[in-house]
């Protein structure tokens, strides 16, 4: 990442977030993975994450280098932000999965361009009606509203067992269709997840 | 003492770093000596100094307990709640200037501009008279110059809010080495001797804003889940309403309306502030209120006062379950809440935190001090002597670009935390286009005219290419501070791309500039004042022991050209007493203490024989 080598001793380049000559702060890596020093995988270990992310902040925060040089406070500040950048989207498996799609050139889902999945085509009609009728007071929809909830969280939990299968799934083989089929789980499952919140809305205003 | 908390006395070198407590009612200055932190108190002894700033028509700038005594008497000089009016326009505060004795000029669109006694003044220069006087409190205390600070703000203020708090600092001669949001600094005042994993919250109510913030405790590191807030709610709204109430209930009384009289206000305000606090620990307590020999009096019940202020306390539970659902944690999860805000005392609110959270809230801590202490606990991290310590904190609002039709795409989500950043590229739309502008804005809704601008950056001199062809990489990075940085880089020839920054609210850098110019010599013109004030107190002071000294024996025993030459001297002195120079008044001092040299040893020995001889002179 440091083509010239360390910008303090010139020592020569290598992967890391401190100069192994002269322990100074480099410039960050900005790719998440490399930054972390994580194997590419989609599969994450998240507790282990959460110590790594402990781990590197008490080492590279702002707060250590308050008396530092200003390349020091500058590469402290970037590195920072990716560090916390990272470990808010690799600690979601959803984000993960929609970063490591973006870095292997296969744009995630858009946010707004969701189609609804035919076999849910029928409920969803159902649900925006009712949720039209509570809206309006009629308190009599609230309990088939209560039960489609139910039912979307269930399969949102669905959802997040095929993802979590399919991220293994990956990892052995690193195949592109495997890829493919995560980005049509992403779709769904945020489909379900938009579902659901809407209704939790809809259950709770008044 | 904690094994929490280790000090390296090694690192002493540099120079101390306060923490201070800017609040809305009260301000603190604290700092870390061997033992942790403490509240460095002021001349009076008192820890609290008011937040008010006054100028009397005597016209020199008076603050804290000084200037509060004066609110009564002068209101329409003296200037209170500034902290509300930071990095505001004047449209948003409209609502609360009915009831304060504020004058706002004209052109406060996109900053408020005060006029105080004939003289208009931003309200980060009024912040920057409180912490010109909490710095020289920390000064005479410590006995050493003290140039650099840790301020605290609310957790819930946005961009244009933290800005105008670091003006205040740079205005008042101090380099705000961090913001810390006061929730956190209060968790970290609280973590000391707590445990060491768990999950807190801390519910702040402070005299004008309230904040809720949720943090996980992980051996040393004080991660803040999520925090949500109101920065126009506190103590204050408490005190409006009684006031209110009670202006009313004296009309109808007296049949005249005493809220035109700023003076009947200000003593009223006193009187519903002081009902309001007794009524924290009795059940039940008199307003009484005396005005041009008039009389008012009411008996005011914690019943009837619950009743009144129900309303203003539920306004803090919605932003409570919202931080809830956002930290991602159950209400079961939360180990511990933490009271923090002088209006926390309200047995009311305590009820309704109890309540919410299900838990016993703690109160171990004084909450008026307990934000000024992790100031200063802050302070020594960033000096290096406090080291198994860290915050990690939050941005309270995501932070998005206006697009085309008035919408909002998102870069930072609110509750990401700091250090955070987002990238975008940005192109032109026609060919040979010299400039974009990028339209920034903080808040959760959905269309840009529904949040609150931040500021317009414009990406300016761009090389001129066909349309679409321009590569603009424009990094958008929150600092630790809350506040946002932006940078730019034509991507196409990897230089860095200008950025001219035009914020929605607050002054920019060259308004900063000449204020802090001015400030520099409004503090010289204050300190040669008080050179000279305090050289015509040591005149006075000589002046009057030498007229003493004529009546001796000693002074009658002196020959006559001594006793011209004091003569000559006193009257010298006399004559430069009122010249203004500092110096020419030390030099006459000087004169007349030589030409009074023997006459003094005379006395003295004067003095000995007496003693010796049993008599008083
Ligand atoms: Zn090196």
């Amino acid at each position: 990442m440091n083509a010239a080598g360390c910008w303090k001793c010139g020592g020569e380049p290598h992967d890391s977030l401190f100069c192994k000559f002269c322990n100074t702060l480099l410039p960050p890596a900005t790719d998440y993975y490399r930054f972390l020093g994580l194997e590419r995988r989609l599969d994450v270990d998240v507790p282990a994450l959460q110590d790594h992310y402990y781990r590197l902040s008490r080492l590279v925060h702002p707060d250590r280098f308050q008396n530092g040089t200003p390349n020091e406070r500058r590469f402290s500040l970037d590195a920072t932000a990716i560090l916390n950048d990272a470990y808010r989207t690799l600690r979601d498996p959803v984000a993960r999965a929609e970063y490591f799609l973006r870095e292997e050139g296969l744009e995630p889902p858009g946010q707004n361009t969701r189609r609804v999945p035919p076999e849910l085509l029928e409920e969803v009609f159902e649900v925006n009606t009712a949720l039209e009728e509570l809206r309006g007071g009629g308190e009599s929809a609230r309990p088939g509203l209560e039960a489609a909830l139910a039912r979307f969280r269930a399969l949102r939990g669905e959802l997040d067992a095929d993802l979590g299968a399919l991220f293994a799934l990956y990892d052995r083989g690193r195949e592109r269709d495997v890829l493919m089929k995560i980005r049509g789980a992403l779709d769904r499952r945020s489909f379900v997840s938009n579902l659901v919140e809407e209704v939790e809305e809809g259950l709770t205003a008044r | 003492m904690s094994d929490l908390l280790q000090i390296d006395f090694s690192s002493v070198q540099e120079p101390r770093i306060v923490g201070i407590d800017l609040g809305t009612t009260n301000s603190l200055v604290a700092f870390m000596d061997l033992t942790g932190p403490r509240i460095i108190p002021g001349p009076d002894g008192g820890n609290l100094v008011p937040s008010v700033v006054s100028r009397p028509a005597s016209g020199e700038l008076v603050v804290g307990n000084a200037a509060r005594d004066l609110l009564t008497s002068v209101p329409e000089r003296t200037a209170y709640s500034v902290k509300r009016l930071m990095g505001r326009g004047a449209a948003d505060v409209q609502e609360e200037l009915r009831l304060f004795p504020f004058r706002i000029t004209s052109d406060s669109d996109s900053v408020i501009h005060l006029e105080l006694g004939g003289k208009v003044f931003t309200p980060p220069e009024l912040s920057a008279f409180m912490l010109r006087q909490l710095k020289q409190n920390a000064e005479s205390y410590l006995g050493e110059s003290v140039s650099r600070a840790v301020i605290t703000v609310p957790a819930y203020f946005n961009d244009a809010q933290r800005q105008a708090t670091r003006d205040a600092g740079r205005i008042a001669g101090l380099e705000v080495v961090r913001l810390v949001n006061e929730p956190t600094a209060a968790a970290l005042a609280y973590g000391l001797d707590k445990r060491k994993q768990g999950v807190v919250a801390v519910y702040d109510l402070g005299g004008g804003t309230f904040d809720i913030s949720i943090l996980r405790l992980h051996d040393g590191i004080f991660e803040v889940l999520a925090t949500n807030g109101d920065t126009h709610l506190g103590g204050d709204d408490i005190d409006n309403r009684l006031l209110r109430i009670a202006l009313e209930d004296i009309q109808s009384e007296w049949g005249e309306d005493v809220s035109t009289s700023a003076e009947a206000v200000q003593l009223l305000r006193r009187a519903v502030i002081q009902a309001k606090e007794s009524l924290s620990f009795a059940p039940a307590t008199t307003l009484e209120f005396e005005y041009h020999g008039r009389h008012y009096r009411r008996e005011l019940g914690r019943d009837l006062f619950d009743k009144l202020i129900a309303d203003i306390v539920d306004r803090t539970l919605g932003p409570c379950r919202t931080c809830i659902r956002d930290a991602g944690v159950k209400v079961e999860e939360i180990d511990e809440v933490v009271l923090v805000g002088g209006s926390t005392r309200i047995p009311l609110v305590r009820n309704a935190v109890e309540a919410l959270f299900r838990a016993r809230p703690h109160t171990e801590l004084n909450p008026d001090e307990v934000v000024a202490l992790g100031a200063a606990i802050q302070a020594g991290i960033l000096s290096g002597k406090v080291d198994n310590q860290l915050l990690l904190d939050v941005t309270p609002l995501s932070l998005g670009i206006e697009t085309m039709g008035g919408g909002v795409t998102r870069l930072i989500q609110r509750n990401s935390t700091i250090p955070a950043s987002a990238t975008e590229v940005f192109t032109t739309a026609v060919e040979g286009q010299k400039n974009v502008l990028i339209h920034v804005l903080q808040g959760e809704r959905e269309l840009a005219r529904d949040c609150r601008s931040l500021a317009r950056f414009d990406l300016k001199d761009l090389e001129p290419t066909p349309a679409g062809m321009a590569r603009i990489e424009v990094r958008f990075l929150i600092d630790a501070n809350g506040i946002l940085n932006v940078t730019a880089r034509d991507m196409r020839t990897g230089r860095e791309q200008g950025v001219e920054v035009k914020p929605s609210y607050g002054l920019t850098d060259e308004q900063v500039e000449a204020m802090i110019r001015e400030s520099l010599e409004m503090a010289e013109a204050d300190f040669k004042e008080r050179q000279v004030r305090e050289a015509q107190v040591e005149a006075d002071r000589i002046r009057l022991a030498v007229e003493k000294a004529k009546q001796s024996e000693a002074y009658a025993a002196l020959s006559g050209e001594e006793k011209q030459r004091i003569e000559a001297a006193a009257a010298a002195l006399a004559n430069t007493c009122h010249s203004g120079d500092h110096l020419a008044i030390r030099a006459a001092i000087e004169a007349l203490d030589r030409a009074t040299m023997s006459l003094a040893g005379k006395m003295m020995d004067t003095a000995v024989s007496a003693a010796l001889r049993g008599t008083k002179i």
